[in-house]
């Protein structure tokens, strides 16, 4: 699975835990939200970060407090068209603050790039291969940008002279 | 009307290209069928029965002749000629190639147009009233706030993906002739106690299988809060609308399991962290409202010119379209004009490109150049001086948009039915013309009144039935087509919906059924009641009695 990050592709560096797996002593691990509330102790007492995976039905005024400990969120997509994910990064970024790594991950398609960018989404680990070239030509999709969001703090009509 | 500046224009150029590259992905095998069928959807494009239908959005219904004429062009050069247009101020071809959309849509850029959200899980094209800006009754011109929303929800990052579909009306005069409570979200622009003037918000109205008449949430939100309050809606509805099941997606559902209450406190806490990081300033309304200034209207007496009375004295066919079709302008010497797109033996919102071509010469040399689409399926030339009466109505004739029967029964609200759409469970348009044959005499017709009938070919409702004040729904019984037919609808004001008359009724009686329940309702009518107001007198049995009694 290829992973594109700051334009190019990158190694798989974290290790996405299930929840019935068993905790590695040492490396980069991803948990769902369900086993981070769950074993939080025992992670925290991990020598390496941990990082979050959210779903699209997560809540994140859940775990608001433990946000800024996760260098990286991980939203997974079980579906290109539930668009639940788009809303929580977002919130995310905006509400929360959460300055780390956020990647989306799963079934999502190089179509939607342009508007996982605008929401915050810094990282890329689709299930079908997208190479870095067309991850940037996504996020270049459109060079107008209506709305405020994530990107662009100010709708078009506080940017640009119309 | 609104022009487009280089963003504008630019987005709409980038959609060109970027449809281009998705619909040649498909073709060459490296996009799924499933993958590509909401990128298609949110560009309006269908692959059905017959072949492709690309639905073409119509801002809050309104056309300049350039644009009618490139429609014109697109149905010769694409199409089979015609053009269909809808009950949400939109325009279908039935007949395009999938490879040859992405010129269509080069061809509709470079007249400011697009397909861009006409279908899909996204927020639609915005509606309006079709006579903003002209009406006596309105408070506001509702068209500027539609465009701002136009543009708010073009491509909006967020809200893409949502559980279902999204439509959004906006009204600005005292009637509602934009059907805002049977949108998901419906604006009215009202005035407050301190005299300001914002909206009224209301949510959770729709038609389709759970039709519900909306909720006012917000009885005042002032301008400057309407980007803002909008995206709180949208944001409690993509995260806590169902996605477990599409008939339950559409946001009424989530309004009624959560209750109105309990929902509104949602949106407004949502709201609440936003209002201030969006606001709608009242530059942009300046720049936007500069669009929709008023034409260079003329200096004209109020009472009707002396040669157009007389022609109402002594020609009895121009008499009764001048009655039927025109009605008041806020401007002394000027009427609104309806153009009939429902002659008879044509399916209703049809017109071929000859006609489309037509009626762009005219309105260039009558009405100033524009022209509106009504969500009744018919068009309007807005501002026509009383004097050219006489000479619109002589050539409208000619092309056969002159019928005059502007809200009478055989203007029927139609969709394409099982003929054209894959969705449909039977056929509407032969329904449509059936009982159209039945109401060929027109003092028959003038004297019924104001009358809607209603038309779908299933109970996703295009055909708008609910509201029908006659609505008829084709089933599927068994492989057979049936009709469910109901009363007492409307999306007015007084917005209801029409109350079931009893068991469906078979395909070759419905007809039949219609014309009993015409005929009972002259026979115990009040002096001067309409249709509506009897239903609602007397309610639905005595017509029960009639329909049901013979069979």
């Amino acid at each position: 699975m290829v992973i594109i990050k700051d334009g190019r592709a990158i190694a798989g560096e974290w290790l996405h835990l299930d929840n019935d797996a068993a905790i590695p002593p040492s490396g980069q691990v991803t948990v769902s939200l369900h086993r981070w509330q769950a074993e939080r102790t025992a992670l925290m007492a991990r020598p390496e970060p941990v990082g979050l995976r959210l779903e699209a039905g997560d809540a994140p005024d859940a775990i608001a407090d433990d946000l800024q400990r996760f260098p990286l969120i991980v939203l997974s997509f079980a579906t290109m068209a539930d668009g639940r994910l788009f809303s929580l990064a977002r919130l995310l970024r905006e509400r929360f603050g959460f300055a780390g790594e956020l990647r989306a991950r799963g079934d999502f398609i190089v179509d939607q790039i342009f508007f996982l960018n605008r929401v915050g989404v810094d990282t890329f680990e689709p299930t079908e291969d997208i190479s870095p070239e067309a991850v940037g030509q996504a996020i270049r999709t459109f060079s107008v940008r209506y709305q405020a969001a994530t990107d662009e703090k100010q709708p078009l009509y506080r940017r640009e002279r119309r | 009307m609104y022009q487009y500046d280089e963003f504008d224009q630019r987005i709409v150029d980038e959609r060109v290209r970027q449809f281009r590259d998705q619909t040649a992905r498909f073709l060459a095998g490296q996009l799924t069928e499933d993958q590509f069928r909401p990128l298609r959807l949110m560009n309006g494009l269908y692959l059905q029965r017959h072949a492709p239908m690309l639905r073409v959005a119509i801002p809050y219904g309104l056309l300049s002749t350039r644009q009618l004429r490139m429609l014109a062009h697109i149905a010769r050069t694409y199409d089979r000629g015609y053009g269909h247009f809808t009950t949400r101020q939109n325009v279908q071809y039935n007949w395009p190639d999938l490879d040859r959309v992405p010129d269509i849509l080069a061809d509709l850029a470079s007249v400011q147009m697009h397909a861009i959200q006409t279908s899909g899980n996204c927020i639609r094209n915005v509606t309006s009233d079709p006579i903003a800006g002209v009406a006596a009754d309105e408070l506001e011109d509702p068209r500027p706030y539609c465009e701002i929303i136009r543009q708010w929800s073009t491509f909006h990052p967020e809200f893409s993906y949502l559980p279902r579909k999204f439509k959004i009306a906006v009204t600005g005069a005292e009637q509602d002739r934009a059907a805002v409570q049977v949108h998901d979200i419906g604006l009215r622009l009202v005035r407050n106690e301190a005299g300001e003037v914002g909206f009224a918000v209301l949510v959770g109205g729709g038609l389709g299988r759970t039709p519900i008449i909306g909720e006012t949430i917000r009885p005042f939100l002032a301008k400057r809060d309407l980007l803002s309050y909008l995206e709180a809606i949208l944001r409690v509805y993509n995260r806590f609308g169902r996605r477990d099941n599409k008939y339950k997606a559409r946001i009424k559902i989530l309004l009624k399991e959560t209750g109105v209450a309990a929902f509104t406190t949602q949106v407004e806490q949502e709201w609440q962290q936003i209002k201030d990081h969006l606001v709608l300033d009242d530059t942009e309304i300046e720049r936007v409202k500069a669009h929709f200034t008023e034409p260079p209207y003329e200096n004209l007496p109020a009472e009707l010119p002396g040669a157009v009375a007389q022609r109402t004295e002594s020609d009895p066919a121009f008499a009764a379209w001048f009655r039927h079709n025109t009605f008041a302008h806020k401007v002394p010497g000027y009427r609104i004009v309806f153009l009939s797109l429902k002659p008879p033996k044509v399916p209703p919102g049809d017109l071929d490109h000859r006609q489309m071509d037509a009626i762009a010469e005219l309105a260039d040399r009558f009405s100033f150049g524009e022209i509106r689409v009504t969500h009744n399926q018919n068009m309007i030339f807005a501002d026509v001086r009383a004097s050219e009466l006489h000479a619109l109505w002589t050539e409208l004739r000619e092309w056969g948009v002159a019928t005059p029967n502007i809200n009478k029964a055989t203007d029927i609200i139609c969709c394409p039915g099982l003929d054209f759409c894959s969705l449909a469970n039977a056929s509407s348009i032969p329904i449509a013309e059936e009982i159209y044959s039945r109401l060929d005499n027109f003092d028959y017709l003038y004297d019924l009144g104001d009358l809607r009938i209603n038309i779908s070919g299933c109970m996703n409702g295009c055909g708008h039935h609910t509201v029908g004040h006659i609505g008829i729904l084709g089933v599927d019984k068994k492989g057979e087509e049936w009709y469910q037919l109901t009363l007492g609808g409307s999306s007015a004001n007084e917005a209801a919906l029409g109350e079931r008359l009893g068991p469906a009724i078979a395909k070759p009686d419905v007809a039949d059924a219609v014309t009993t329940i015409l005929k009972t309702y002259v026979e115990l009518r009040a002096p001067d009641e309409s249709f509506l107001q009897t239903v609602r007198r007397i309610g639905i049995t005595p017509f029960q009695e009639q329909v049901y009694g013979h069979h």
